[in-house]
């Protein structure tokens, strides 16, 4: 009877102890640097990859028309606005002439006063003809003089030389006329194609130098995507290739399309390959010119191979290569050799790894030969 | 032979253990203000290691990328990439800011990686869900301190990037997550500013008669293209071959380049030693102080524990126990109190760590340490009040 309330007692001091201690085992074994470090598996699959490159570009005009006088001077008019669509030939503004119509009348009065001197020179040379004629059926009767008929002859000729003189003056003024005539034509701003204007940088007038554009004009049947891929990941990259484009202010509509052309020069300062890619086909609503767009270039699909998720490539004394989980959880680095990979994150192994193999995944902490692990489902909540 | 001081424990159980409890609190708050101390160092260190570079090649007569500010011209890197010993180089941003997502925003450090593939300098070493960048624009990796789930969309400056991959412990040195992106929107996010800023400058541009002239129509585009261009990076990580010495690979940068390049050791002595020097003092002061304090209360405790049964030790006495039994007694319960103390304090501390926003890192060998300081601080508690104990007279025990 005397023992029990001890006993409950030592029982009661056991019940807070023991738990404690428990807990304080656990605590220093599984929790710090002594834990095991929790990891996720994966094991290697053989699987087919369709890989595809990543760039940005911004929306471009194929074809842009600055147009624009050929001499400097001052705008007359400008009879089209951004915005506007224009038809080939049509006439959208105009230079201010200054004097050239002024000098086409001049040329025109030239030219009369030039008939006159025609008709002029032609009175001159029928009377020097018909004298000539004259004096020389006088001369067998000896009425005049061989010398009187030789001076007539001479006057008949000058006669017919200024007469040829007079026709190419006016040939000569008429093409003066011409030329003033077509730099006036030049005068006048005409669009060479069917096309938008998307540009209107002068207002009537604005003095303008030559061949600073006034309107500019886009043919807009053909946009392209002006776009930029990183060197070091556009392997594949050429013309031909399916593409999507994805505009920064439609996000949720992409655009079917397809790599025209690999620009020849690369940008070296900024290290990345330019293509064009067009669209399949240009949306109803086209995009405005310089907006950002993403594109995807989908490349040809790959073979089935072992791949791997690119969370697991790690680089272990200057090696790149994967940790295996071996038997009882014991870690060993394999260095593989990469093969191509996806936007996804799936990695094709060349060589270092075997199908079946089981690879750490995601790890709590960086991970070496030593580690104990401990292989989960997942390590966060909402991971997949 | 009976355990006088067993008896004694098991004769006030409760008593003496919710007093262990207690003074385990406080030893668990010295152990957490360690682990802050060591946290700080080893956020520092985890920077480092997660860089995965064995060189640092920063602009001439800076202490970057981390302590201070550095500027490279971003095409450095092919130069130093050719010279010997060099296996890896690769340019990285780093840049502390707000990043938004939705209403909220959360402070991290933007690092801007370069995208050749897993493995290369400044890329995380290890991620804990989703997968590493693969897209060259827009993508991030973040840290799983920021909150990020994978998925999400979040802002950083003008552009929207989905987080696609996770990270654990990837945090600057002054403990604010990682969130990489790749270099090239690094480098703008960087430089970018707003874009009333941007008007602004494009308007005094105009303004400059010298890059508005008539007779050049293109130049003022020229101009304004070149101004809103960024082409340089805070820093070249470099990873130098296995058979070089990462001193000797720096050497002629140093010299041939004239850029700085600080080695591990050295790049540990700027984060360690200056960056948060004075705020590990901080720290480092704050722990001596509380350890000082712990000591005097468990001194306090033992001394009440014992001047509580001054009495019994009275009786003790007088039925002739020897002093040796009676010092036993005090000391078994003092080492018993500490040992109590300590087990609570280690539970309560481990418990208590994760809770904290900053990282705590707490050391077996701090615990260890820890330990033997506990069980110190109590036999010298305990010397004291033995000396009063062995000084009580007999006649206590019957007297008032």
């Amino acid at each position: 009877m005397k023992q029990l309330p001890l006993q409950r007692r030592t029982l009661a001091l056991l019940a807070v102890v023991a738990p404690l201690l428990a807990l304080f085992v656990h605590v220093a074994l599984r929790s710090g640097p002594l834990s095991p470090v929790p990891v996720t598996a994966i094991t290697v699959k053989q699987r087919a990859i369709a890989p595809a490159l990543f760039g940005t570009g911004t929306v471009e005009a194929r074809y842009t028309y600055r147009i624009g006088p050929t001499y400097a001077g001052r705008v007359l008019r400008l009879d089209v606005h951004v915005g506007d669509r224009v038809t080939a030939g049509q006439v959208l503004g105009e230079m201010d002439p200054v004097d050239l119509d002024d000098r086409i009348r001049a040329q025109d009065a030239g030219l009369k006063r030039a008939g006159a001197a025609l008709l002029e020179a032609e009175a001159r040379s029928a009377f020097a003809r018909a004298q000539f004629r004259r004096y020389e059926d006088l001369l067998p009767g000896g009425s005049v003089s061989e010398e009187m008929v030789a001076i007539k002859a001479q006057e008949r000729q000058i006669a017919e030389a200024a007469l040829t003189g007079a026709r190419e003056e006016i040939a000569r003024i008429r093409a003066d006329r011409e030329a003033l005539l077509t730099q006036r034509a030049n005068l006048r701003l005409i669009a060479p194609v069917d096309g938008l204007v998307i540009a209107r940088d002068a207002d009537p007038g604005t003095t303008v130098v030559a061949g600073q554009p006034v309107v500019e004009v886009i043919d807009p049947r053909h946009y392209w995507i002006d776009t930029r891929f990183d060197q070091i990941s556009a392997s594949g990259l050429q013309a031909g290739l399916d593409a999507r484009i994805v505009l920064r202010s439609r996000s949720t509509e992409p655009f079917t399309a397809r790599v025209l052309r690999v620009e020849p020069r690369a940008d070296a300062v900024t290290e990345e390959i330019l293509a064009k890619v067009v669209f399949t086909d240009l949306p109803q609503d086209l995009p405005p010119l310089g907006e950002l767009a993403e594109v995807t270039v989908a490349l040809p699909p790959l073979p089935a191979a072992p791949v791997i998720p690119n969370a697991s490539i790690k680089r272990v004394d200057g090696q790149l290569g994967v940790w295996l989980i071996k038997e009882d959880d014991v870690l060993e680095f394999a260095p593989v050799s990469l093969g191509a990979a996806d936007l996804d994150g799936h990695v094709q192994i060349s060589r270092g790894l075997k199908m079946g193999d089981r690879v750490v995944v995601y790890s709590g902490k960086s991970l070496s030969a030593k580690t104990r692990i401990h292989v989960t489902e997942r390590l966060t909540e909402a991971s997949p | 032979m009976i355990s006088l001081a067993g008896r004694d424990i098991l004769h006030s159980w409760g008593k003496f253990v919710f007093t262990g409890i207690g003074l385990g609190l406080l030893i668990g708050v010295t152990l957490v203000m360690a682990g802050v101390y060591r946290g700080m160092v080893e956020d520092a260190k985890v920077l480092l290691d997660n860089s995965r570079a064995d060189l640092w090649v920063v602009q001439k007569d800076t202490l970057g990328p981390y302590a201070e500010s550095s500027s490279v011209y971003d095409d450095l890197w092919r130069s130093i990439a050719a010279l010997p010993g060099v296996a890896r180089a690769a340019n990285i941003t780093y840049l502390t800011m707000q990043v938004r997502k939705g209403d909220t925003d959360v402070r991290a450090m933007v690092t801007g990686i370069v995208a050749s593939g897993p493995g290369s300098p400044g890329w995380p070493p290890y991620l804990v869900a989703g997968r590493q960048i693969t897209r060259s624009h827009y993508e991030a990796v973040a840290d799983i301190a920021t909150g990020f789930k994978l998925g999400d969309r979040i802002r950083i400056r003008r552009n929207e990037y989905t987080v696609v991959g996770l990270t654990r412990r990837m945090v600057s040195s002054s403990g604010d997550p990682m969130v990489f992106i790749p270099l090239k929107d690094a480098q703008e996010a960087q430089f970018l500013k707003d874009n009333d800023a941007i008007l602004m400058q494009r308007r005094r541009t105009a303004a400059t008669p010298a890059f508005d002239q008539p007779a050049l129509p293109g130049l003022l585009d020229a101009v304004v293209a070149t101004q809103t261009a960024n082409n340089f990076v805070n820093a070249i990580l470099v990873q130098v071959k296995a058979d070089h010495d990462p001193e000797e690979v720096a050497e002629p940068i140093r010299r041939w380049k004239r850029l700085q390049v600080y080695d591990r050791a050295q790049m540990e002595r700027i984060l360690v030693g200056k960056l948060i020097a004075t705020s590990a003092r901080q720290i480092g002061m704050f722990l001596a102080i509380l350890a000082i304090v712990s000591a005097a209360i468990v001194a306090f405790i033992i001394y009440t524990l014992t001047m509580d049964k001054i009495r019994e030790i009275a009786v003790l006495k007088l039925i002739g126990t020897r002093n040796r039994t009676i010092a036993g007694l005090i000391l078994q319960q003092a080492i018993a109190l500490g040992i109590i103390g300590f087990v609570v304090g280690k539970i309560s501390a481990t418990f208590a760590a994760p809770m904290f926003p900053k990282y705590v890192l707490l050391m077996p060998l701090d615990s260890v340490a820890g330990f033997f300081a506990v069980l110190i601080i109590c036999v010298l508690a305990s010397v004291i009040a033995i000396r009063i104990a062995l000084r009580v007279d007999p006649a206590e025990a019957i007297g008032g």
